[in-house]
This record gives structure tokens, sequence and C-alpha cells, in this order.
């Protein structure tokens, strides 16, 4: 049984505009202990997916299971049971961190609403998990605008982990960081991994990032996931075009320059293209892409794309 | 021939602190040199003051700043308002904050034009059509009507780049101009400022934290740290030979896309602490973080090694790559 699993997840909203269609009919699967990354270029839906994951935002159809159980349409009450067991770490720490408390009195404020332990026992609670994320001790008497910003991503993740849970949500958690620092923070996170036993779900634009840091990895596109493979197959053999496009558009010192692999900017999510919607950017469109949707189809164990000419790629 | 830009020893204070330290560097026309460091290494700061837009409590409190041999901390304000926009451009992280929200972008390009090269309104117009098409914007006479709102990212940025080669500048500012923007429109953005570099023989500082950026796109590299430049250097050399121990840590602590480097197989090469911990320090600035520092370190600033003309650095105690085991995986 996996341990989170989406079926046609839709999140739809409306706006003046029209039909938003930020997350269009995707499924995934996320197994214990495995790390997944999710990527794609910003509007492509990466984020509302993770918030619609944890019911933070509502789907508009589709189902979500966690742990085997139907957790789409559940009650508050219950949902906040679920949610004790699903963390979130986000970009900008500083953001989510409230600025007129403590660090112990953000990190205790969680163990308080989930009723874990009496007063001395969320305090050693919150002793324990800030040694554990690296930060001094008296961190706890500090406030949020006392941190650098890596500091405050590890106060972020120790709040995420407070509750003991089996799944957390990463959307860009080292994107804001300096390169120096981002290091520290991922290998963290991986120590945070083997210790915790979790699995994540690691939303981010950065491939070399996620080529590191991932098991499996999705890449989404105007809403829908287009490609899926472990790590290894997808970096040696990507078979949608938008894969190879972001591979290639990273600037990478050990290779000579080229010129933009993708023209043109993300189509409006409220006014997706007909058929493949990559169709407008592919360099490999043909008639068929403009007029039919490709199926999301296994081309070998492990590895699912939805492209109407992946089969003839090199 | 003199070099187009030629900072020499330049110092910025504020009240508590000095951001920016004894920073020397030149350029020729027509050159892209990039500027690398993390935040607080001061390379924003530096920028500003080639532009003379240091915030107020900041000012220059030493050194020199000559472009095409003028001085340009002896101009007044009008002298320089004369240069900036025309001789000398910027361009910004974040180009939704330096747009005007209520001013139509074919205006706001124009605006540049009524004022330096004293064009009418309607030739104005006419221009910042051609300069929208010049930085490929499709549709470029109706999008000159435009708001900044209804234009995504990757198109703002290339509506401030109209704006700032508008009068065809010697020299173009560019701060972080790809950071806001993903991989793709990156690509596409500094594509178009190469093409722009050489048909305009405009050159560019490129002031980024992203190494891939620098590889790809410079012609030389300073890289700073904590105020001061650390390391100076073709972008092949950095790359191949790092000498700074900041420049090596920092390129064994990024992931890359062309190694096969993985969570399972070791953790990335951390920089234990952060830039903060430079403040108030005597010596080299990278020492509290610094794996090979001495106690000789502490007691003066490294002074800049000149190995070549194009290959500086401020440490005495560099060794070659393969000394320093954490860099085994890198593929570089």
């Amino acid at each position: 049984m996996p341990l989170i699993s989406a079926s046609d997840l839709k999140t739809h909203y409306k706006t003046r505009d029209g039909l938003l269609r930020s997350v269009d009919g995707v499924d995934l699967v996320v197994e214990r202990g495995e790390t997944v990354g999710l990527v794609g270029e910003s509007g492509c839906g990466k984020s509302t997916l993770g918030k619609t994951l944890l019911r933070l935002v509502d789907p508009t159809a589709g189902r979500i299971e966690f742990k085997g159980e139907d957790i789409t349409d559940l009650d508050p009450g219950r949902l906040r049971n679920v949610r004790k067991s699903i963390q979130m770490i986000f970009q900008d720490p500083f953001a989510s961190l409230n600025p007129r408390h403590t660090i112990g009195e953000i990190l205790e404020a969680p163990l308080i609403v989930h009723k874990a332990g009496n007063r001395p026992e969320r305090r050693h609670t919150v002793a324990s998990i800030i040694a554990k994320v690296g930060l001094p001790a008296e961190a706890i008497n500090r406030y949020p605008h006392e941190f650098s910003g890596g500091q405050r991503q590890r106060i972020g993740i120790a709040r995420a982990l407070l509750l003991n849970p089996d799944l957390i949500v990463c959307d860009e958690p080292v994107s804001a960081l300096d390169l120096s620092i981002q290091a520290q923070i991922l290998n963290l996170l991986v120590e945070m991994k083997k210790e915790f036993g979790l699995s994540y779900l690691f939303i981010s634009h950065d491939l070399s990032v996620v080529r590191y840091f991932c098991d499996r990895v999705l890449v989404m596109y105007l809403g829908r996931i287009v490609e899926s493979a472990d790590n290894e197959t997808l970096w040696s053999d990507p078979r949608h075009p938008y894969t190879r496009a972001l591979m290639a558009a990273v600037p990478d010192p050990s290779r000579p320059r080229q010129a933009a692999p993708l023209g043109g900017d993300l189509p409006s999510p409220s006014d997706i293209p007909s058929g493949c919607r990559f169709h407008t950017r592919c360099p490999l469109a043909t008639e068929l892409c403009r007029v039919a949707e490709p199926e999301f189809r296994s081309i070998k164990p492990g590895h699912q794309v939805a492209c109407h000419v992946a089969d003839h790629i090199n | 021939m003199a070099p187009l830009l030629q900072v020499e020893n330049l110092t910025i204070g504020f009240p508590r602190a000095e951001p920016v330290r004894d920073l020397s560097f030149e350029m020729g026309a027509g050159e892209t040199l990039a500027i690398v460091g993390e935040s607080g290494s001061g390379k924003s700061l530096t920028a500003l003051a080639l532009m003379q837009l240091l915030p107020r409590a900041a000012q220059v409190t030493s050194g020199r700043i000559a472009f095409n041999g003028r001085d340009l901390l002896t101009l007044d304000a009008r002298e320089m308002r004369q240069l900036r926009g025309r001789d000398i451009a910027m361009i910004f992280q974040e180009p939704m904050t330096s747009l005007n929200p209520v001013m139509s972008i074919g205006r706001q390009i124009g605006e540049v034009l009524k004022v330096h090269e004293k064009l009418s309104g309607r030739a104005a117009r006419e221009r910042a059509i051609e300069l929208l098409r010049l930085v490929r914007i499709p549709a470029a006479e109706k999008r000159v009507d435009d708001y900044p709102h209804q234009l995504s990212g990757g198109m703002r940025q290339r509506v401030m780049i109209a704006m700032a080669v508008a009068c065809r500048p010697k020299l173009l500012i560019a701060d972080e101009p790809t950071t806001a923007l993903d991989v793709t429109i990156q690509a596409q953005v500094l594509d178009l400022l190469d093409t722009l570099r050489r048909e305009l023989q405009m050159a560019v500082v490129l002031i980024t934290h992203d190494l891939g950026v620098v590889a790809q796109w410079a012609d030389r590299v300073v890289v700073m740290y904590a105020g001061r430049k650390v390391e100076q250097a073709l972008p092949g050399d950095l790359f191949n030979d790092p000498l700074h121990p900041y420049t090596r840590g920092l390129l064994s602590a990024s992931p890359r896309l062309k190694n096969d480097f993985h969570y399972l197989s070791g953790r990335l090469t951390e920089i234990p602490g952060s830039i903060v911990s430079a403040a108030g320090e005597t010596g080299c600035p990278f020492r509290p973080r610094c794996r090979q520092a001495r106690a000789s370190c502490s007691h003066q600033v490294p002074p800049l090694i000149v190995q070549t003309p194009d290959r500086l650095v401020a440490c005495p105690f560099t060794s070659p790559l393969k000394a320093v085991p954490d860099a085994a995986h890198l593929s570089l």
C-alpha cells in the first residue's frame, strides 16, 4: 500500500479570466521511505498540487488516499489527525514564522494543538528537536528575525518534524538560500529522512538539486504530469521533449553554451492549448499533437510519459 | 587603450559597517565581467556605486570609479544624471518592482528617450516599438500599450532590457537579471543580453550567484566574499582549478546535473557557518568558515596574489584541486 496516492486529481479555481486549471488530472504515488521530486516551471501547478495533497486547498475532483484511507472529503476534525502525519516546509521560512513569538513558543504550539504531552514533556520534545536540526539550545528564547535564512529553514524543518510525520511536502525549501547554505540544508534533510524514516515530496525548479536529492522524479507541465521515472532513468534517458528542454536549459559549467532550448512562455492555465498541452512550444509537434491529448503511458517498467512522439526520439 | 571601466580600491561604508572593502577591477569595451558571491558579499552595493545610486546611509569612503577616463565620484548630480541611462544603464532582479505599474511600457521606454535624446512623444513611441522588437517581444506594436501586470516575468525583464539599451549604453549593469526566472526563460534572456552586447558593443557587468551562468556567459569572473575580492579568473580556469578555499567550497557544495552524485552515495560538502561570521573579523574574512585556516590568517587580510594578470587570489595557502578530498566527486 502506498503512503499517499492521488488519482485524477483536479484543482480548479474560478477567476474573472475564466476557469484556472491549476492541477488538471494528476495521478501520483509516493511509497513509504521514498523521495519523489516534482519539477516544472513556475505556474505549472506544482505548489498547488502539493497543497492539495495536504488538503490545504480542496480538490475539485479526484481522490487522495493516505495510508489506504480516503482523505478527499475528510471533515476538519479527522483531517487534523491526518495532518500530524503530513507536514510541509516552505520556500520562505520567515513568512511562515510568527515574528512576535519565540522559537520555543512557535515549536510548542503544534504540540499543544495535538495534545502531545504535558508542559515539561513538550519542553523536552522542543529542546531535543532543536538539537537535532543543528540549532543552538538558546534558540528557544530568541525571535525569528534573529536568525539567518539557513537557520530559519532549520526552524521550519524542526516544526515539520515535531509530530513525527510520515510525509513532508517540501516546497522549494532551498531555493531562497545561498549555495553554501543550500548544501547544509539538503544534508540535514537527508539525515532527518534516515532518522525519522520519512518520505518527501520535493517540489523544486532546480533540476540539479532534484537529481542529487530524489529517488524518483515527476515532471509537470500546465497541470499534468508529463513524465515520471526513477532518478537514474530520467537523467540517462529522458523521453518527453519538455523534460529534455528543461535539462538543456540548465547552464552547466561542463559543456559549452547552447541556444535557448525552448521559446515562449508557459501558456496560461486558464487557456490550456488543445491536444497535447505542450504542442505550442514543442520542437517535435505534429498534426496529431495539435488535436489529440497524449495518454500517460508506460514505455518501460517504472517509466511513464505523455507524448505521441516519445518513442521516435533518437 | 584605456579600459572602459576602472574601479580602484573602492570602499563603501555604512555608519557601522564596511560592506565593500578595497575592491579593484577593470573591464574593456564589449566585455562581460561576472561578479559572483552570496548575499552579503557586497556585489549589489558595488553595482549601485557604479550607478551612483547608493542608499542614503551608504557612501563611498575611498577609491575611484573611472568610466571612460572620468572619475564618477567627482561628478555632480546633474552630470551623473546625464550619464546614467545614457552611457551606463542597469537592470534588476525583479522587473515588477522597477517598472511603474500605472504607466504603459511604451511610455516608460519612451521617457528615457525624451530625456536623453529629446525625442517628441510620437518619435519616442516609434522608437519604443522598435526597441520592443529588438528585445524579441512578439506583436510589439500592440504590446507597447500594455501595462507591466499584463506581461509575464520574462517579458517584463525584456522590457527592462529595452529601456536599459534605449540609448545604446557602453556599460550595462545586470544585477541578478534572471534569478527570478525559470531556467527556460533564463536561457532566453541571457541569449538576448549576449546578442545585444555584441550588436551594441556594450560591456556587461553580470552580477549573479549562479556558477553555471558564470561559466557559460562571462569572459572574466570576480569572486567576492564579505565585501572583498577573493579571486579573479577566466571562467575555464576558475572551474578547472579554483584557488581560493571559498571558491573551492562553493564548487564542491553545488549539486550538478552532469554527474551522478546522489544522496545515497554521499553528503554534499558543506561550507560551515554563514557569511555573518565575517563581521568584526580582523584577518581573512573567510577564516571563520575555512577548513585550512591557520593562526596567521587572523593577523591580517591576505593581500591579492597576482599569478597572471587574469589570475588573482587572496589566499597564501592555495593548493591544486586534487589535494582537496572533498572535491573528488566533481566532474568538472
